[in-house]
């Protein structure tokens, strides 16, 4: 996604040369390929696993937070919907498409806050790493989709950063926003396998 | 053409390509042509390890108990860890490396008639990591314990409890290791797929593209599609060794056979990943040497889009004796006996392309069709072991051993062989020695076929893999055939693979003394087709002095309307 400072290597920037997506957007899908397929790996293993569970949740283990996490899920998407937002008003309107992104970022970055406490939470109620399968595969799997929330969350503040500055190109944008799609489009199916 | 290409290609043209320093051009490049290169090397550096590995635990199998020159005694420990990283090292960092990574970065924008990859300081990082990758797998022989010794594969608990493989760093850091590795890979992929699609010269369209570049392509993204489970099982691996999780551990509620199901959702698309690159390479060596198109392009295309797909549904049969429902073993049995039909397909193409041609039986060649030979071997054998009945008895014995080296080694180094030795002058310029390489492809061809014929006998009388000295089993000594006893089938491997290594050095000969006194190559020694040959040899950074434009396939060979016999892609009609 960095070919706009070496100058070397303008023939393949040309215009004739006819690309399917812009190479940013393309190759941050085919990244995307990998990241469904890991989490697909991840859910399957619980699911399995969880399957085979002969009590559920493992005694002694508490009930994951469905309620409040339900709250949170809606952030996420609303979150996503206002970068959505952010990217249409930037295509027409770069100086009016900085409040959405702002308000996107930071309901994002609520997003990973409340996880965090919940997290906090569910370690004094006895969760953790190793207290059960349960407790590994929830903070696997939900600790990965964090990760990638809050890389996502530094590219977008990037993005932010860069539409201050006036150099932001759409398809980087366009490129992070597909990352950021990706983070909230995944979300629901977590909580659909890992909460309920 | 290649005269007047030749004219306008001259140094000092390329004006947007400024001269570098040692540094920016050699080791921090971000030139496609020399990020292969260091691939390449890396992976043939990592090849001698291997190789080295094997010598030192088959001359352990043969004369056990001796001290074995340059490694002295081979202690059980020792065993296990040389078996283990031989496997890692041949498939991890010489056939990855090497087939996708080295070819695909050297290959992609020369064939597609582009200057570079479209991101190339990822593509620089993508190495560099690699480069880290293979480091820290070194490292790991040498930490307390030794390196690891649970197999290529890895599985738990052996893999994943230190108190079962008494090497928990070595583990670890084997685990690191290949995770890197992955990583390297991943940001290698994206590049391939991405250039090969957005990046192609005017007028190339898709089926305009040289097979190699599609199934370097499709291998890409079978890489990409399959890798996800195996970093989650990786992951997952790591907190079982280091942070105390049980996920594939039964005694506390886990699932050994999960990490099976995870590592092989990768590893059998990995066989296609590698495989692929390979019968792209054959595929242009065998169409320039014997001067015919490419026999049914398009359902070439198709195939390997469809054995692509059919690839990621035949994972559990590595696993028919591993406790799996015998009703599931019965689908992977049929899946896995279909898959080996778009493969029969690929190697009738390929005779069906040679079928007619005037063939030229230079070394390149001699390797193309060597490998179609020898893969088939592997592809036939694979049959039996496919179905689940016949596995249940052959099941790690010598018999898988010898088919899937059968497989592996036509792709790894048979494939290399090819592919280096054609693309040879226009990567230095130069031409190889052919009478030099012929003697080296026999010398090593031969041998091969000795280590391995072997190995198919004494697995099918029952030799157990993993066995660090048969003495110990009664059973597997005495008679086996033909006067020689099971110790005499092993000893020819041995002295076999002894030859073998040795006949290496003539080619480390031959690239040295052809790199520096070789016959200059001109831009295209062969008279192919496709737009890599339009360069100069060696391409200068930037490689193309002029935009191109495409106006016909690769593989107009012996048009019946001209009077040259190849056609290349660029020429106007």
């Amino acid at each position: 996604m960095a070919r706009h400072s070496t100058a070397p290597l303008h023939i393949a920037a040309e215009s004739h040369r006819e690309a399917l997506l812009p190479n940013g957007v393309l190759g941050m899908l085919i990244f995307i390929l990998t990241e469904i397929m890991l989490f697909a790996g991840l859910i399957s293993a619980f699911v399995i696993w969880k399957a085979g569970a002969p009590t559920w949740p493992p005694a002694g283990q508490p009930r994951l937070p469905f309620e409040e996490t339900a709250v949170n899920t809606l952030a996420l998407l609303a979150s996503g919907v206002l970068l959505h937002v952010a990217y249409r008003t930037y295509r027409t309107d770069r100086a009016r498409a900085e409040r959405p992104l702002v308000l996107a970022v930071l309901l994002g970055a609520a997003f990973v806050l409340f996880q965090g406490m919940e997290w906090v939470a569910l370690i004094r109620e006895g969760l953790t790493l190793t207290s059960s399968t349960l407790g590994s595969f929830f903070y696997l799997i939900i600790g990965i989709h964090a990760l990638h929330a809050v890389v996502a969350l530094g590219f977008l503040v990037q993005a932010w950063i860069r539409l201050r500055g006036g150099w932001l190109a759409q398809s980087q944008l366009a490129a992070f926003c597909v990352l950021w799609y990706f983070v909230v489009g995944v979300w629901p199916i977590l909580y659909g396998v890992v909460y309920l | 053409m290649a005269e007047s290409a030749e004219v306008s290609h001259a140094p000092g043209h390329d004006d947007h390509h400024h001269e570098e320093s040692f540094w920016s051009k050699y080791v921090f490049s971000t030139d496609h042509k020399m990020i292969a290169m260091q691939y390449m090397f890396t992976g043939m550096a990592m090849a001698l390890i291997g190789g080295f590995f094997a010598y030192a635990f088959r001359m352990q199998l043969a004369f056990p108990g001796m001290d074995v020159p340059f490694f002295g005694t081979v202690s059980p420990a020792d065993y296990n860890s040389l078996v283990t990283n031989h496997g890692t090292i041949m498939i991890f960092w010489v056939a990855m490396p090497v087939l996708i990574a080295a070819f695909g970065n050297y290959l992609i924008p020369l064939m597609i008639g582009c200057d570079d990859m479209v991101f190339p300081r990822i593509n620089r990082l993508s190495y560099q990591i690699f480069l880290l990758s293979a480091i820290v797998l070194i490292a790991s022989f040498f930490v307390p314990g030794g390196g690891f010794g649970g197999a290529w594969t890895s599985y738990p608990p052996l893999s994943a409890k230190p108190e079962y493989n008494l090497t928990p760093l070595g583990a670890t850091l084997w685990l690191v290791a290949v995770a890197l590795e992955f990583v390297a890979f991943l940001l290698g992929g994206i590049n391939f797929i991405t250039t090969a699609m957005n990046a192609r010269a005017k007028g190339m369209k898709l089926y305009d593209i040289p097979m190699v570049i599609w199934m370097i392509v499709v291998a890409s993204i079978l890489f990409m599609a399959s890798v996800g489970p195996l970093i989650a099982g990786a992951v997952m691996l790591f907190m079982d060794q280091n942070v105390g999780t049980a996920f594939f551990d039964p005694d506390k509620g886990g699932d050994p056979v999960l990490w099976q199901h995870l590592f092989w959702f990768f590893g059998h698309p990995e066989v296609y990943v590698v495989l692929l690159p390979a019968l792209g390479i054959v595929a242009e060596i065998i169409t320039t040497f014997s001067r015919k198109k490419l026999f049914a392009y398009r359902t070439v295309l198709y195939t390997v889009f469809g054995t692509g797909i059919l690839s990621f549904t035949v994972w559990a049969h590595h696993q028919f004796i591993a406790g799996v429902d015998p009703r599931m073993a019965h689908v992977f049995t049929v899946t896995t006996l279909l898959i080996s039909v778009p493969i029969a397909e690929m190697c009738f193409v390929y005779i069906a392309t040679l079928y007619g041609g005037s063939i030229t039986l230079n070394t390149p060649m001699l390797w193309a069709l060597a490998f179609i030979g020898e893969f088939l071997i592997g592809g036939v054998t694979g049959i039996f072991l496919g179905a689940s009945g016949a596995d249940i008895y052959l099941h790690d014995t010598y018999f898988v051993l010898a088919h899937f080296h059968y497989t592996f080694y036509p792709i790894a180094i048979i494939g290399t062989y090819a592919g280096f030795t054609y693309w040879f002058p226009k990567m230095f310029g130069k031409m190889m020695d052919d009478r030099l390489g012929r003697i080296h492809f026999w010398l090593t061809i031969i041998p091969f076929n000795l280590i391995f014929i072997p190995l198919f006998f004494l697995g099918a009388a029952g030799q157990h893999r993993r066995i660090y000295n048969y003495e110990h089993f009664p059973d597997l000594q005495g008679p086996l055939m033909l006067g020689f006893t099971y110790q005499d089938f092993r000893e020819i491997a041995t002295y076999s693979l002894l030859v073998m290594l040795g006949a290496q050095v003539i080619f480390f000969y031959n690239v040295i003394k052809s790199w520096i006194s070789g016959e200059a190559a001109g831009n295209n020694p062969w008279k192919a087709n496709s737009l890599e040959w339009v360069a100069t040899s060696p391409p200068p950074h930037g490689n193309f002095s002029e935009e191109l434009e495409v106006f016909r396939g690769p593989y107009e060979y012996s048009h019946p309307d001209r009077d040259e016999d190849y056609w290349p892609q660029n020429e106007p009609a």
